[in-house]
């Protein structure tokens, strides 16, 4: 697959990346287990590691993150034309679906077969990102400093209202402090 | 003349959102809220509708939100000068973000930082995973009072088997099998139609 000239690069991003943004319901997060199925398993794009820490910067940025990630897969894979051909790629499925339902289906939410297969949509997503988690802890949480940011970042969303761009600037500063003194230890 | 300038206005406001879109979408609900009542864009009933219409739509909020109003304003233009607004920023930032990490990847600094950040974001990730499976998996807030007092009544209404009997599927399909996530979206959705529309 490395013998894939840019174009090629390119064209799949876009295939890639509209199948993921076509897929991917209920928030960034929920992009994750597709990344991994598709960029890293299929394609060999980027390696298992550098998921977290792609999805660790662009959490960080502003802007949406579910277009963060792509556009940032995209530069890595092809450069600028790659980062156009995901964004472009993981937009255009809301794009259209909202469309079509701006102009003929507004009351699509009513639709009892509609709410219904969300709810199922709902509960496998729950699952996906459980199986991605799972499998992204290993290369994530690599000592007991590790535990205990991943335990309290866990917690400080779930009971209570701080943003986590706050609880990524603390993780960011604990790690300018604490690396440094744990690469000191090791050496002495 | 005037719609150019509706293109503009739609362009500028959702490349404000998008720039101001830090730590989730949905925290950026009472910012679109404004601007988009400001502008007499949509009402509030129509953005409560939009919210629920884009949690059962694939992509993320803001797009979904832009590409609405957009096209209510002024068609599928204004929905694609909507959209490009809430785009841009992310492009751009994370263009040039991405085009200078690759040399400053193996700073002591940067390394620092992402040692920090790697189990935090993995802790944001579970939380999303748990936040989502609430909401799914029981019908109701949990009174924890009451919980004690009557389990029973814990079990058969406010927990969602429902939801469980999917979410289990899902684990067994992708552990056993390692069943194509989009598979697994589309049989969740199959299974979603069975167990709550037809049952």
């Amino acid at each position: 697959m490395k013998k894939d000239t840019r174009l090629q690069r390119i064209k799949k991003l876009f295939l890639v990346f509209f199948r993921i943004g076509a897929f991917t319901f209920g928030g960034g997060y929920a992009m994750i287990p597709l990344i991994q199925k598709e960029i890293v398993d299929e394609n060999h794009w980027i390696d298992e590691k550098d998921v977290v820490d792609i999805f660790a910067i662009v959490q960080s940025l502003p802007g949406v993150i579910a277009i963060n990630s792509s556009t940032f897969v995209g530069y890595r894979v092809a450069g600028l034309p790659g980062a156009l051909a995901a964004t472009v790629g993981v937009v255009l499925p809301a794009f259209i679906v909202i469309s079509v339902i701006a102009y003929f289906f507004y009351d699509f939410k009513d639709i009892p077969a509609v709410a219904a297969a969300f709810e199922g949509i709902r509960a496998g997503v729950v699952a996906l990102i459980t199986f991605a988690v799972q499998r992204l802890w290993k290369p994530s949480v690599k000592d007991n400093i590790g535990l205990v940011l991943a335990v309290a970042s866990f917690l400080t969303v779930v009971a209570t209202d701080i943003n986590s761009i706050y609880i990524l600037l603390v993780a960011a500063i604990l790690g300018l402090i604490l690396r440094p003194i744990l690469a000191k230890k090791k050496a002495a | 003349m005037n719609i150019l300038l509706i293109f503009f206005e739609l362009f500028i406001t959702f490349f404000k959102i998008g720039l101001f879109t830090i730590g989730g979408g949905y925290a950026m609900i009472p910012l679109i809220q404004q601007e988009i009542i400001d502008h007499g864009w949509m009402t509030l009933a129509e953005l409560i509708d939009i919210i629920a219409i884009s949690e059962m739509t694939p992509g993320p909020f803001a797009v979904n939100a832009a590409t609405f109003v957009g096209i209510k304003t002024t068609g599928l233009a204004g929905g694609l000068f909507a959209t490009l607004g809430v785009t841009f920023p992310s492009f751009v930032i994370v263009v040039l973000v991405a085009r200078y990490f690759t040399h400053f990847q193996n700073h002591p600094i940067v390394q620092s930082v992402l040692y920090g950040l790697r189990p935090a974001v993995i802790g944001l990730i579970a939380s999303s995973a748990f936040l989502i499976g609430k909401a799914a998996f029981l019908n109701a807030s949990v009174d924890f009072g009451s919980l004690f007092a009557d389990l029973g009544r814990f079990f058969t209404e406010t927990v969602d088997w429902k939801a469980i009997l999917i979410f289990g599927a899902v684990i067994f399909g992708k552990y056993k099998f390692n069943i194509h996530p989009v598979l697994l979206i589309v049989i969740s959705a199959a299974l979603g139609v069975v167990l709550y529309g037809l049952l």
